[in-house]
């Protein structure tokens, strides 16, 4: 008896509920949002507002007044300015270095290899890319290491030792390194969309390989490139351990400001402040790839 | 249409690269039955001694069975919220839709030391003490979008059709989603949780600053290399991660196709 009136009141909610899709909706996107809103946003948010706040220099307190104190000491700063303009060179120069690295092995992939070896080149670039972050940073260490594998292989040609550890061209090194496979994977997917048809539309029109290639496959691969830039750019633009560890005392970066006013320092408003910065570099940096067509290439 | 040159050229290119891409991986492995304690190349013994100092060293443990802990809820989490999105998402639609999927990116579109250091200020703000949980939330933000994406890429390439066979043939919408949509679906499900764990396992950049006094696998590691003590260990540890991180992914793939597990979705 209670069974049935039970099941009958079951029946009615789903019904209620089918008649509603809106009703559906709402019940399952709740929970994620809330989540998003209540954790993230509102995170993202805290750290807007902490970044026009103060610490007492005293009392190393944090006082809740608002001012643009922190933002002017940045913008005003020598040193600061030189740190994000460091930070922002070496974002550009790591994708530009994996773009040019990435384009002919993408096209290798896409256009050249049997269907078997495009397979393996695929796992090939899988492999490192999910391996370990800290793993990947740790043995460029061994590689770079006073008598390490890297002045080993010098000692091979002839050459003296490298002494790249705990310099801005081991970093370099390093981040084009992390960052590769992200930037080959959509290069070579936007390489694959290209209809063979085009290709031969070009070479019946006369255009040889490098014509083809120049003017019919890189625009069409360029959406591709700057999917892939977005990610080579803003991994750069936050790292601070990679700095931290390859870098040694040359580890002056956007991140490395923003981790050691949390750590050490202890100003959590000027380290929300300093984040400011690559965020809003994001923001503009996203709104032009945008416009290059990137996220459909994504 | 490439001349031979041109293809010489760039099958040496894309082996150069493939060198460049394995080779510090492999020194790593090597490097873990280093017999010395110096890290200096060529390598002149080999023995499995470390292995044996890491796995009974209690800090390793400690760190090893919290990365696991943590992995295991931050992708439970990631899977429950992740999938009521997607499957919204995707039966619905509604005004703030792109707004929603936009959102979900952020965490991992944004340099991860923004949402490091807005995660660490909102603890602090809110008074929330640093510890597992703070960990496992940071975590669980940024795998719900990789659970998301493999379930969404799934249902839209899931045909309707098949849906609309099973309402025709009397079933009610949580029938079809039981034994329908969720069948056809699990091993986007299964193969976007492999990746979640894959990813927390691994994470450091954002876990820095939701940690509290605690350590989790690579924040051990990162100790440790910063201070350049008991690197033979690390040697050994770094090497297991990688194994730990890799058989997911591994697992993924194979699931779903290398086509679902390029990060970069």
């Amino acid at each position: 008896m209670t069974n049935s009136v039970s099941n009958e009141r079951w029946l009615r909610v789903r019904s209620a509920l089918w008649k509603r899709p809106w009703a559906r909706a709402t019940l399952l996107l709740s929970p994620p949002l809330a989540w998003f809103l209540l954790v993230y946003i509102a995170s993202l948010l805290v750290l807007l507002i902490t970044a026009f706040w103060q610490v007492n220099p005293f009392t190393s307190n944090i006082e809740r007044i608002w001012s643009l104190g922190n933002l002017q000491t940045i913008f005003t700063t020598p040193a600061y300015l030189s740190i994000i303009g460091k930070t922002v060179g070496m974002a550009a120069a790591v994708t530009v270095t994996d773009a040019v690295v990435a384009v002919p092995f993408a096209y290798f992939m896409a256009r050249i290899a049997a269907p078997r070896t495009r397979t393996a080149l695929f796992v090939a670039i899988l492999l490192p890319l999910w391996a370990s972050y800290l793993a990947k940073v740790y043995s460029w260490l061994l590689i770079f290491t006073n008598n390490g594998f890297l002045d080993w292989t010098l000692g091979l040609v002839g050459i003296g030792k490298s002494n790249l550890i705990y310099t801005n061209a081991a970093v370099f090194i390093v981040f084009c390194y992390l960052w590769l496979p992200y930037m080959i994977i959509p290069v070579y997917s936007a390489f694959e969309r290209v209809p063979a048809s085009l290709i031969e539309a070009s070479q019946d029109l006369g255009g040889r390989t490098w014509r083809t290639t120049r003017r019919v496959l890189l625009p069409l691969a360029l959406p591709g490139i700057v999917a892939g830039s977005i990610f080579t750019f803003s991994l750069t633009l936050g790292d601070y351990i990679t700095p931290l560890l390859v870098g040694g005392t040359s580890a002056n970066f956007m991140g490395n400001v923003i981790y050691t006013n949390i750590g050490i320092a202890n100003n959590v408003p000027f380290a929300a402040a300093m984040a400011l910065v690559p965020i809003v570099i994001m923001g503009i940096y996203l709104l032009g790839a945008r416009a290059l067509g990137a996220f459909e290439a994504i | 249409m490439e001349s031979t040159g041109l293809r010489v050229a760039l099958r040496i290119w894309v082996t150069l690269v493939l060198l460049f891409l394995f080779v510090p991986v492999l020194l790593i492995i090597l490097y873990a039955f280093n017999s010395s304690t110096i890290e200096s190349w060529p390598i002149r013994g080999f023995t499995g001694h470390w292995f044996s100092v890491a796995w009974h060293d209690s800090q390793v443990r400690e760190a090893l069975w919290l990365s696991v802990r943590v992995g295991l809820f931050a992708t439970g989490l990631a899977l429950v919220l992740g999938s009521m999105v997607a499957y919204a998402l995707h039966q619905f639609r509604f005004f703030g839709r792109d707004g929603i999927s936009l959102l979900l990116v952020l965490p991992i579109a944004l340099p991860g030391i923004i949402t490091g250091i807005a995660l660490n200020s909102f603890f602090s703000f809110t008074g929330i003490e640093f510890g597992t949980l703070t960990v496992v939330a940071g975590h669980a933000t940024f795998c719900i979008v990789v659970v998301f994406n493999n379930l969404i890429a799934r249902l839209r390439r899931m045909p309707g059709s098949l849906g609309e066979a099973s309402m025709d043939l009397g079933a009610r919408g949580w029938q079809t989603l039981r034994f329908v949509t969720i069948p056809l679906a699990a091993t986007a499900l299964v193969s976007g949780a492999l990746l979640a764990f894959a990813l927390s396992f691994d994470e450091v950049i954002v876990t820095v600053f939701t940690a509290g006094a605690q350590n989790t696998l690579p924040l051990w590691i990162f100790g440790a290399i910063r201070l350049g003590q008991q690197l033979p260990e690390v040697n050994v540890v770094v090497t297991i991660v990688i194994a730990l991180t890799l058989i997911p992914v591994i697992l993924a793939a194979r699931i779903a196709g290398s086509g679902a597990v390029t990060r970069s979705r």
